[in-house]
């Protein structure tokens, strides 16, 4: 054993062992050693927020999200399970029905990471009504339009703009089911010191903040997931060298 | 008006979409009006507005799974002008082009094989046990294996530019997002010549069926009408791109080389309280004189000439029958349609064959506009998509005619000529069942795209005696 690796904690997920840095979350241990973990709100580079809990495992047979907890040693993660993938289902159900999301005419359909966390979970059907909720589109700034019919709440964008931006365009604003992405001024986003160029506009898992008058511009077949489910690099081993 | 029965025929089979027929009675049981209801509601103008203009070719497509095409390449024409980028490159407006005839192509096969051979192959009045595409299929197996073979041809050819062979992305403002690769290129052209044959094959069919059957079909649901196309600027027919003309049922222009920008000075819609469809027509001529007739048949008629050989040749023959005046009978439309076809496949055979489609050079932008027109020749006829796009990119109007709007009132025209001449006292036979929806069939076998009025009143059903008491009334919507 090097010393490197006597440094490293050791668990295990899914019974293979697994060796992390103290400090890392399960799913930054888990994605170096090539498991893939779904989440949606866990973006590489943004620091760690847990709300959407796609990413829950089980932590010595405990429901947590890995995106949060801490590695520890010895600790024994169960993840690729048939109740696991249900929960995961049942929640991305939950982002489909409680937004206005028409992948049929999204420009982000292909490389949106909630449709492909649909199709990699296997949902076909939401098991709960749709909720057609009224929301606006926010076309006020002359190259980033925000359509709140395609948010999912993941502040992604919150935390891309603060804390790789260093502006503060986002905010969260409203609550429970009235919650809602807001920006800092009156007019909406084109009166915010938001760029095109800024990290907080790329952020966006699914269609809600896109880049104007680029939509379709990639055809289908070279999209980000049209040949392989999301995660694909992950389990490839790529996740390390990224 | 004293109407002493109503007769009502639904749903029309074989018919895409749902369509409803109303025949009014006098107290002598003569047909007194007929009616082709559109009870469908769409909506599509009013709900992509406050959505982005270069989401629109995608999303309106949505109106149709026979036909998508044609709604995409029409918005996207429309998007075009949006982004100034009208001119396009010769790659992008080449791939819009086949794109374009493997869906007319598609389309024409499923229209005569799959939705109207059966009426034509077995008689009208066959049982609808056999009259069918599977009783097709049953009795000339090789025909139907064709039919299919030739629809996935022009399936394919859309999924090679579209990137889906239904509701794909091809088609973006200002040109298109990809070309053709030599592997797409390949595969194709392997099959040209077999479809080629088959194409000839079905042009064969259709004028041997109209020509030996002429003194039937051609008073069937006929008369005499206006014809409108889009034609190329030097009179050629031009299924994607050109300027308007109309005739009228002698071949006299009405209009010509009209700029599809100012179409509105030219057209207008009429709104009838009965029907979710309007009625378009011909400004200077009125709504009562000038409604029109579009698709294959009015185009074979506008049309100056054909510029692919074999389609040209069966163009000489087609309009030979009628010594070179516009032809009018309704059930000619098949013949016509099967002349587009043999066209399409000559055009996809050039272009496959063209290098430009393997070129890179695919989107071209410029002075960009408030308000963006687009129209093409749809498989069943002129397709008109109008935009205005806000400073924020956003759509705040729309107004589509589509196809089948543009034949509204000769298809209610056909329908009521065919009750005259079949209707035998007030009986409903299967008999007049069939003619009524062989003559709608004739036209369009689609009505779900084209509905698209507001209000609240879809369809009103009423029962009036000859003294004009209302003796029942029902209203949906």
């Amino acid at each position: 054993m090097s010393a490197q690796d006597a440094a490293k904690l050791s668990f295990t997920i899914d019974g293979k062992e697994v060796k992390a840095e103290p400090g890392q979350t399960i799913l930054q241990a888990a994605a170096l050693a090539g498991i893939y973990i779904p989440h949606l709100c866990a973006m590489k580079g943004l620091s760690p927020w847990g709300s959407c809990r796609v990413c829950t495992v089980l932590v010595n047979g405990k429901p947590q999200a890995a995106c949060t907890m801490p590695v520890a040693e010895g600790m024994i993660v169960e993840n690729d399970t048939a109740e696991l993938k249900d929960l995961r289902s049942s929640i991305v159900e939950m982002l489909f029905v409680e937004g206005n999301h028409f992948c049929m005419f999204c420009e982000k359909s292909g490389n949106c990471e909630l449709q492909a966390m649909g199709y990699r979970l296997g949902m076909l059907q939401p098991r709960h009504d749709y909720m057609f909720p009224t929301r606006q589109v926010d076309a006020s700034h002359p190259d980033v339009m925000l359509d709140h019919n395609r948010c999912i709440l993941c502040a992604r964008c919150i935390r891309a703009s603060k804390e790789l931006d260093g502006k503060n365009v986002f905010q969260f604003i409203h609550r429970g089911a009235h919650k809602r992405i807001g920006v800092d001024a009156a007019g909406g986003a084109g009166g915010t010191n938001l760029a095109v160029t800024d990290k907080a506009a790329e952020a966006c898992p699914v269609g809600c903040i896109v880049k104007k008058r680029v939509g379709f511009a990639v055809p289908i077949g070279q999209r980000l997931y049209d040949t392989k489910p999301i995660g694909s690099h992950i389990e490839a081993g790529r996740a390390a060298k990224e | 008006m004293s109407v002493a029965k109503r007769i009502v025929i639904e749903p029309v089979t074989r018919v895409e979409g749902h369509g409803k027929v109303t025949i009014l009675l006098d107290e002598n049981g003569k047909v007194v009006q007929a009616r082709l209801h559109i009870v469908e509601f769409r909506g599509f103008e009013r709900f992509i507005q406050g959505r982005p203009f270069w989401e629109v070719p995608v999303l309106v497509q949505r109106l149709c799974g026979i036909c998508p095409v044609s709604h995409h390449l029409a918005a996207a024409k429309a998007m075009d002008r949006v982004v100034g980028g009208e001119k396009l490159t010769p790659t992008a407006e080449k791939m819009r082009r086949l794109m374009h005839y493997g869906q007319i192509y598609q389309s024409h096969a499923l229209h005569f094989f799959h939705l109207s051979s059966p009426d034509l192959l077995f008689g009208f009045d066959a049982d609808v046990g056999i009259r069918n595409v599977i009783g097709v299929a049953g009795k000339y197996p090789d025909l139907a294996v064709q039919a299919v073979m030739m629809r996935k041809y022009g399936q394919e050819i859309i999924k090679a530019t579209a990137g889906k062979k239904i509701h794909g992305t091809g088609a973006i403002p200002g040109g298109i997002n990809k070309n053709l690769s030599l592997a797409e290129r390949d595969g194709l052209l392997k099959e040209v010549e077999q479809q080629i044959a088959w194409s000839k094959g079905a042009v064969k069919i259709a004028k041997d069926y109209t020509v030996e059957n002429l003194t039937k079909l051609a008073p069937f649901g006929s008369f005499d009408s206006n014809h409108l196309s889009l034609v190329r600027s030097d009179g050629a027919m031009d299924l994607y791109d050109g300027n308007l003309r109309a005739i009228d049922a002698q071949g006299k222009v009405i209009l010509d080389q009209v700029d599809c920008q100012k179409y509105l000075d030219f057209i207008a819609e009429e709104v009838r309280d009965w029907s979710y469809m309007k009625f378009p027509f011909i400004r200077s001529l009125g709504p009562d004189k000038g409604w029109y007739r579009v698709g294959p048949l009015a185009r074979l008629n506008t049309a100056t000439f054909i510029d692919t050989p074999l389609a040209e040749a069966a163009r000489k023959e087609f309009v030979a029958v009628t010594s070179g005046k516009p032809n009018n009978v309704t059930m000619a439309y098949h013949w016509a349609r099967m002349i587009e076809l043999l066209h399409a496949m000559e055009k996809m055979q050039a272009l496959l064959n063209d290098k430009d489609l393997q070129g890179k050079d695919l989107v071209v932008k410029g002075q960009r506009r408030e308000v963006g027109i687009g129209l093409l020749e749809a498989p069943r006829g002129t397709l008109f998509h109008h935009y205005v796009v806000d400073k924020n990119d956003m759509i705040v109007a729309a107004n589509l005619i589509v196809s089948t709007t543009n034949n509204n009132e000769p298809m209610n025209r056909a329908v009521a000529k065919v009750a005259r001449d079949h209707l035998q006292g007030v009986e409903i036979t299967e008999a007049l069942l069939n003619h009524v929806e062989v003559a709608i069939r004739a036209y369009d076998p689609c009505l779900s795209c084209a509905t698209h009025a507001l209000g609240q009143m879809p369809l009103m059903l009423a029962v009036v005696d000859h003294r004009g008491q209302v003796l029942d009334e029902k209203s949906r919507g």
